[in-house]
């Protein structure tokens, strides 16, 4: 009677007014068999990570298009961290410049999609990520 | 073969990513979940367990939240479940009623989750009551359950809760609504919401009548004082009356306090009753069971009855207890 499913976080940090893509991701995911739990808009890293935390989930997905994500992205990252929850995969995606992407990619983030990402490549792409995982963990400790 | 310490022993000592994991341990029916649980029975029972239940929109995450706002301004600490919907078709969800419960997020005297019902109908999840003891035995005083909205025939969250809040609003229907649904029965408390909108003052009285309607005949009758369900308004969004509802979840505490070992005994046996029947269908229907054999009967020409009648004549007596009847009753 194992039903694991993929709990994914969508979040929205900092002061960013809008949520259009965050929510259209979270509905694809969800149609996708995943549990998705969204924040609501403007919330803090510390939030973020606390929130990541008590809902156990495996996956933490971050929207930004305020232009602020190399300030807020890694500061998410660190809570996370320092509340033992590094293991997420961790993603985000919006308004990013190239160049940034792939500093974020070289600093704990695993994936970033940017506009114009087909709404189920993100969903095949974590489906395809939580497999290896799961598989790798053999038992989840 | 690891020196670290087990999960029990890292919930008893508080750490929350403990808690976190083993809510999802019984989510998934993990196999480690039923020896993890044995590991801090001792420390259950100690939480007074609510259920918030009504139907969708009536604003039992807003309540919820001002409930456990309330709460911990009296230093109790707070534990909140709150179950949404899973897709019929997909089996995912949206799980969203934390968005109204934001300013618990970082008071380390809360810790909400958030559960899809992941097939079960009766308005709350299959592990519902195991979350409700990990957050127990991790030691919060009170603990919050907040069913899916519901519409006429979800209850099962009577069996998770000490006390059952039933939370309604004006303009979905009147008194007489309320009674078919057999929400006034399963209530202890019943809450009229949005108490500042046009109708409040109404649907109040009619609900009171429905209660006095309900629980009249037996007045007298019984040598035990029977519980009438008091009827109380608030506006959660408005942070009025929430002391009156927190008064009335009280005032049906301290009715139960006599009896809530036997109260709860009632609702255990019928958690037991769930797994049991849960087990027993997955044996009986799951990968290696009957489904293939019973499609064959049915399309040979059998009736769905005779067809049934020949599965129990193989099953009942392999039944260990079936012989057993009239047998002591198993000790527990």
């Amino acid at each position: 009677m194992t039903d694991r499913r993929i709990r994914v976080l969508v979040a929205k940090p900092g002061l960013d007014g809008h949520d259009r893509g965050a929510k259209t991701v979270a509905s694809v995911l969800r149609d996708h068999g995943m549990e998705v739990i969204y924040t609501g808009l403007h919330k803090t890293p510390d939030m973020i990570a606390e929130i990541a935390l008590q809902e156990d989930v495996d996956v933490v997905g971050l929207s930004i298009l305020s232009g602020a994500h190399m300030a807020l992205f890694p500061r998410v990252r660190e809570e996370l961290v320092k509340r033992d929850m590094g293991h997420v995969l961790l993603v985000g995606g919006g308004i990013i410049p190239e160049d940034d992407r792939t500093n974020l990619e070289q600093d704990g983030f695993a994936k970033l999609f940017g506009p114009g990402t087909n709404t189920d490549s993100i969903a095949e792409y974590i489906q395809a990520e939580m497999k290896t995982r799961w598989a790798a963990e053999g038992v989840d400790a | 073969m690891s020196a670290s310490p087990s999960i029990s022993t890292r919930l008893l000592d508080g750490q929350r990513t403990a808690l976190a994991r083993l809510i999802s341990w019984a989510e998934n029916g993990d196999a480690r979940f039923p020896s993890a649980l044995l590991e801090i029975k001792q420390r259950l029972g100690r939480a007074a367990r609510t259920g918030i239940t009504g139907p969708p929109g009536a604003g039992k995450s807003t309540l919820t939240n001002e409930l456990a706002r309330h709460l911990r301004t009296t230093e109790k600490t707070v534990g909140i479940l709150a179950v949404d919907p899973s897709s019929p078709i997909t089996g995912g969800a949206l799980l969203g009623d934390r968005i109204r419960m934001e300013d618990r997020t970082t008071d380390p005297g809360c810790f909400i989750r958030s559960m899809a019902s992941r097939g079960s109908h009766g308005g709350i999840a299959r592990a519902t009551v195991d979350a409700l003891d990990v957050m127990d035995a991790f030691g919060f005083d009170e603990l919050i359950v907040e069913t899916v909205g519901v519409g006429q025939a979800e209850y099962d969250v009577v069996g998770a809760a000490d006390t059952v809040v039933v939370v309604l609003c004006p303009g979905a229907g009147d008194g007489v609504q309320a009674m078919k649904s057999g929400l006034l029965e399963v209530a202890d408390v019943l809450v009229v919401n949005k108490s500042d909108m046009p109708g409040a003052d109404r649907l109040a009285k009619d609900l009171a009548e429905s209660v006095h309607i309900r629980t009249a005949p037996a007045m007298g009758k019984s040598a035990v004082p029977a519980w009438v369900p008091p009827v109380v308004s608030c506006s959660a969004a408005k942070d009025e009356g929430i002391d009156d509802v927190l008064a009335a979840i009280a005032q049906h505490r301290a009715f139960l306090i006599d009896d809530l070992a036997g109260h709860r005994a009632i609702k255990r046996a019928n958690q037991v009753r769930h797994v049991v029947t849960e087990h027993l269908d997955e044996a009986i229907w799951g990968t290696a069971g009957w489904t293939d054999w019973v499609a064959d009967e049915v399309r040979g020409g059998s009736t769905a009855y005779e067809a049934a009648a020949a599965v129990l004549a193989h099953l009942v007596p392999a039944l260990p207890m079936a012989g057993a009847h009239g047998a002591k009753e198993p000790s527990v």
